[in-house]
C-alpha cells in the first residue's frame, strides 16, 4: 500500500480522537477520500484504531456505499425500487449504459465513472432519481442521460453542470395541524421544562402517541422504561434512516421543518434524562447534512441546545448526527445502534430491549422522527388537542408518502382513520388494482378493501403507499420486492438469508408460467417458515408481498401456474450448454 | 407377500448417507428380513428390473449422468426420499455454484498446484458432462420425503424405513432431526 493511504487514514482516525465506536464515520470519511476500502486499507484503519483488522473488515463489508474495489472517481447510483420501474428506469438504465459503453457493476476504462443500481433512495414521489457523489438527481428522462455524464466528466456536477435535470423538490403535497402547521422554534422545550420529566412522559400517556415508523409502540411506554431503566447514561437516538421502498416523509420534514424533530429530541432528552442524542441519517440522504448542521448550530446559537438548556440549571443537551452508508436494515431500531457503535448493522437479540440496553449498553430510546415532531408538538399545543384527532388508537395525524400510479404523488399529512378510498381520491388515482401498505414489508391490498381505514386498528404503516394502477403486471412488482429482501437480509440468521433466495427463486419459477400447484403450495410454505424462524423484523415480514398477494389476488396466481403434476427447475439442455462449449463434448441422449 | 423393495442411488455426494445405512449395525439382518434391495451400490445391482418400492437418493444431480439416473428411480420407484444434505440442497458439491464451472474446471484440471504437465480438460465421450450448476434432486424430480441430515444418522434412517414399510407416520422424534 502506498504510505499516502497510510497518512491520510491516521490522520481521519486521528480527527475522530482514535474512537473505535466512530468507525462508520472513519470509514465514510477514508471512502470519500480513497474511493475503496481494500484490504490494505482496512489493515490500516485497524493499526490506527488499535483494534482487530477483523472488526473492520466486518463493519466496512457490511454497507453497499463502502467499495472493497476501487471504483471510479463518481459512481452513478440509479435506484432500482419499484416505483423507478414502474416510472421508466429500464430506458435511463439503457441510457447511462449506452453512453458510457459499460454495463450495471462496471466502471469505465479511464476509471472516472462507475454504474451502480441501489435500492429506494426516498425518491419515489420524483422517479427515476440517482444518487451521483452524494447529489441526488430526480425526474431523470433518458435524454438527460447525456448531459449528466458530461457533468460528471467536467466535474461540474456539483454547481449547476446539469441545468436539464432537476434536483430534489420537497414535494408536500398537504400540510396537516401536527407536523407541517407553522411553529416557533422552543416553544415545546419552555413548555416541558416547566413540568417534571414524569409529567412530560404523562402528558405523551395522555395524548396516546404511537410510533410512526409502523410498529406504533406507546411513545410514553417507551420514554417512561427508558427513564426507569438503570445505566451510566441515558441516550436518545432519533430513526433518520427511511428505507422501507416507497418511504420519502422524512425527507420532507428534514427540508420542511427540521427544527420541530429537533425539539421532539430535546424533550426526549428531557423526558428520559439523557444528556446525549444521536440523529442516525441514512446515507442516501447525505445531500441534508449541510442543512441539518446548520440548523442545529443554530439552535446551539439560540440556547436551544448545549449546556443549561433554554436556562434550565442543569439540564444539558446536545445532538450529533450520525450518517448511515446504505443499509435498510439499519431502520430496525437495534441494528441501528450497532451501526451508531461502528459496528456492521445486525439486530440484536431482544430482549434486553433498547431501552433497557441500548447504545454502549445503556437505556436508549430509539424513535422515529415523524414522532419526535409529534412529542414537540404535543407539548406545545397539549394532549387534549393532539388526541382529538385521529381514532382511539391512533391519535393525531399521520403522513403518507404517496407514490406509483397517481396524479400528484408526495407526502400527505392525514388523520388517523382515513380510508384507502379517500386517499385514492386526494392524490388522483382512479384504476388502482392495489395498493401496497407500509411498503414491501407491510400488505398488498385489492379494491374490495379500499374502504378499510388507516390506523393501527385496521391498516398499520409507516407511511409508504405505493399504487399500482390496473395495466401493472402486479406480480413483477411483488418479484422486485422480493430481490430487495434478498439484497437487503443481513445473513445473520439461515431463514432469512438463505429463505428469502428461496422464495425469489420459487416465485421467479411462478411468474415464467413453470409452476405447479404444488410449486404454490411450497412458496407458501417457504414464505410462513421464514415469516415465522427469522430473527427480526426484517425477515417476518419479508414474505409479505407473497403472503399478502396469495390472499388478496389468488386469480393473479391461478392464471399463471400449469396443470401439469411436476415442472424441473431448469432445462437439462440448457443447463449442459456451458460445459459442452468448455470441454468440446457432445450432449449424450439422455433417455426418459 | 413378497418383501417390499428398496433401491438406493449415489449420486453427487460422498456415500456417507450409505455408510450412514449400513451405520444400523446388526438391524440390517432385521431390515433384510423386512426388505429386498433392488438396484444399489450395496448389492452391485446395476439396473432397475422390476418396480421398486422406495428409493433412497443420496447427492445432488451435477451432470447428465446423475440427472438421468434419477429420471429411472422417479420411473421405477413408488417413493423417493431425498436423503442427507446434498440431495436436498446441493450440499457441499454446490459450494461450486457460486463459481463460473470455466474457472472450476481450469482450477481443477489446469492451474491446480498438483497439475503436472499442463494438464488437460476430461472430454472424453463416454463421461458424464457436468451441468452449469449442481441442483438438488427435487429439482429435477417430485420427491415424496426428505431426510435432512449429513448423514442422517442410522436411527433416523432405520426410523423412517421402518415406519414407511411398516405403514406408520414417517413423522421423526426432534433428537432425529436436531443437528447443532
Amino acid at each position: 500500500m502506498s504510505d499516502d493511504y497510510r497518512k491520510v487514514v491516521q490522520e481521519i482516525v486521528a480527527k475522530f480522537g482514535k474512537d473505535r465506536k466512530r468507525l462508520m464515520d472513519i470509514a465514510r470519511a477514508v471512502h470519500a477520500k480513497t474511493g475503496h476500502i481494500s484490504e490494505e486499507i482496512v489493515g490500516a484503519i485497524a493499526d490506527a484504531l488499535g483494534c482487530h483488522r477483523v472488526e473492520v473488515r466486518d463493519m466496512t463489508s457490511f454497507y453497499a456505499f463502502f467499495s472493497r474495489e476501487p471504483k471510479g472517481a463518481t459512481t452513478i447510483r440509479l435506484c432500482n425500487a419499484v416505483v423507478e420501474r414502474m416510472k421508466g428506469m429500464d430506458a435511463v438504465a439503457n441510457a447511462f449504459e449506452e453512453t458510457l459503453g459499460i454495463r450495471f457493476g462496471e466502471t469505465t476504462p479511464d476509471g472516472l465513472i462507475s454504474l451502480e443500481y441501489t435500492p429506494c433512495i426516498g425518491m419515489s414521489d420524483q422517479a427515476p432519481a440517482a444518487l451521483v457523489n452524494g447529489k441526488v438527481l430526480t425526474n431523470i428522462r433518458p435524454e438527460d442521460v447525456k448531459s449528466i455524464v458530461d457533468a460528471v466528466r467536467s466535474g461540474k456536477l456539483h454547481d449547476g453542470g446539469i441545468v436539464s435535470v432537476k434536483s430534489v423538490e420537497s414535494n408536500l403535497q398537504q400540510a396537516g395541524p401536527v407536523i407541517f402547521a407553522p411553529f416557533e422554534r422552543g416553544a415545546g422545550i419552555r413548555k416541558a421544562l416547566s413540568m417534571s420529566p414524569e409529567d412530560v412522559i404523562n402528558e405523551m400517556n395522555k395524548a396516546r402517541v404511537r410510533g410512526r415508523g409502523g410498529a406504533g409502540f406507546p411513545l410514553a411506554m417507551k420514554w417512561s422504561f427508558c427513564r426507569k431503566a438503570e445505566g451510566e447514561a441515558h441516550y436518545v437516538v432519533c430513526n433518520g434512516d427511511e428505507g422501507e421502498p416507497g418511504t420519502f416523509k422524512d425527507r420532507v420534514i428534514l427540508t420542511e421543518c427540521p427544527d420541530l424533530m429537533f425539539e421532539g429530541m430535546t424533550i426526549a432528552g428531557y423526558a428520559v434524562g439523557a444528556k446525549q442524542g444521536f440523529f442516525y441519517l441514512r446515507g442516501e440522504y447525505e445531500y441534508l447534512l449541510p442543512y441539518l448542521e446548520q440548523v442545529l448550530a443554530k439552535r446551539r446559537r439560540m440556547g436551544l441546545l448545549g449546556e443549561n438548556v433554554c436556562g434550565a440549571e442543569g439540564f444539558d443537551f446536545d445532538i450529533r448526527i450520525q450518517m448511515g452508508a446504505g443499509a435498510y436494515i439499519c431502520g430496525e431500531e437495534s441494528a441501528l445502534i450497532e451501526s451508531l457503535e461502528g459496528k456492521r448493522g445486525a439486530p440484536r437479540d431482544r430482549p434486553p430491549f433498547p431501552v433497557q440496553k441500548g447504545y454502549l449498553d445503556r437505556p436508549t430510546s430509539v424513535n422515529n422522527v415523524e414522532t419526535l415532531c409529534c412529542a414537540a408538538r404535543i407539548m406545545e399545543h397539549g394532549a387534549e388537542w393532539f388526541s382529538s384527532m385521529g381514532t382511539k388508537d391512533s391519535t393525531g395525524t399521520k403522513l403518507l408518502s404517496i407514490s406509483g400510479d397517481c396524479q400528484a404523488p408526495g407526502v400527505y399529512e392525514v388523520e388517523y382513520g382515513i380510508t384507502v378510498e379517500k386517499v385514492l381520491e386526494m392524490v388522483g388515482a382512479t384504476d388502482a388494482q392495489a395498493v401496497q401498505i407500509g411498503g414491501p414489508s407491510g400488505q398488498c391490498i385489492a379494491p374490495k378493501d379500499f374502504g378499510r381505514s388507516i390506523c393501527f386498528e385496521d391498516l398499520p404503516t409507516g407511511g409508504s403507499t405505493i399504487i399500482f394502477g390496473k395495466d401493472r403486471d402486479l406480480l413483477a412488482c411483488m418479484e422486485s420486492f422480493l430481490e430487495f429482501f434478498v439484497e437487503e437480509s443481513c445473513g445473520w440468521c439461515a431463514p432469512c438469508r438463505a429463505g428469502t433466495t428461496f422464495l425469489k427463486m420459487q416465485f421467479e419459477k411462478l411468474l415464467q408460467g413453470r409452476g405447479t400447484r404444488e410449486d404454490l403450495k411450497k412458496l407458501e410454505e417457504t414464505a410462513n417458515t421464514v415469516k415465522f424462524m427469522s430473527r427480526c423484523g426484517l425477515g417476518q415480514t419479508a414474505p409479505n408481498p407473497v403472503l399478502t398477494t396469495l390472499r388478496n389476488f389468488p386469480a393473479l396466481y391461478e392464471a399463471r401456474i400449469q396443470p401439469d403434476d411436476f415442472i424441473p427447475a431448469f432445462d437439462l439442455k440448457e443447463a449442459l450448454k456451458e460445459a459442452c462449449s468448455i470441454t468440446g463434448q457432445k450432449p449424450h441422449d439422455v433417455e426418459v | 407377500m413378497a418383501k417390499p423393495l428398496v433401491a438406493t442411488a449415489p449420486f453427487t455426494g460422498c456415500f456417507g448417507c450409505h455408510m450412514s445405512l449400513l451405520d444400523i449395525d446388526e438391524r440390517i439382518l432385521d431390515l433384510v428380513e423386512l426388505v429386498e434391495f433392488d438396484k444399489s451400490p450395496i448389492n452391485d445391482i446395476k439396473t432397475f428390473t422390476r418396480p421398486v418400492d422406495v428409493g433412497l437418493l443420496e447427492g445432488g444431480i451435477s451432470n447428465d449422468e446423475n440427472y438421468e439416473q434419477l429420471k429411472l428411480f422417479r420411473k421405477h420407484c413408488k417413493i423417493l426420499i431425498s436423503v442427507g444434505q446434498c440431495a436436498i440442497t446441493g450440499g457441499v458439491p454446490a459450494c461450486r455454484n457460486t463459481v463460473p464451472l470455466k474457472e472450476c474446471l481450469e482450477e481443477a484440471y489446469l492451474n491446480g498446484p498438483t497439475v503436472v504437465d499442463g494438464g488437460v480438460l476430461p472430454n472424453d465421450p463416454d463421461i458424464p458432462i457436468l451441468l452449469d450448476k449442481v441442483y438438488p434432486c427435487h429439482e429435477v424430480v417430485k420427491i415424496d420425503y426428505f431426510l435432512p441430515g449429513c448423514p442422517p444418522s442410522a436411527d433416523t434412517l432405520w426410523a423412517a424405513l421402518t415406519a414407511l414399510l411398516t405403514g406408520k407416520d414417517v413423522g421423526l422424534p426432534y433428537e432425529l432431526i436436531k443437528y447443532d
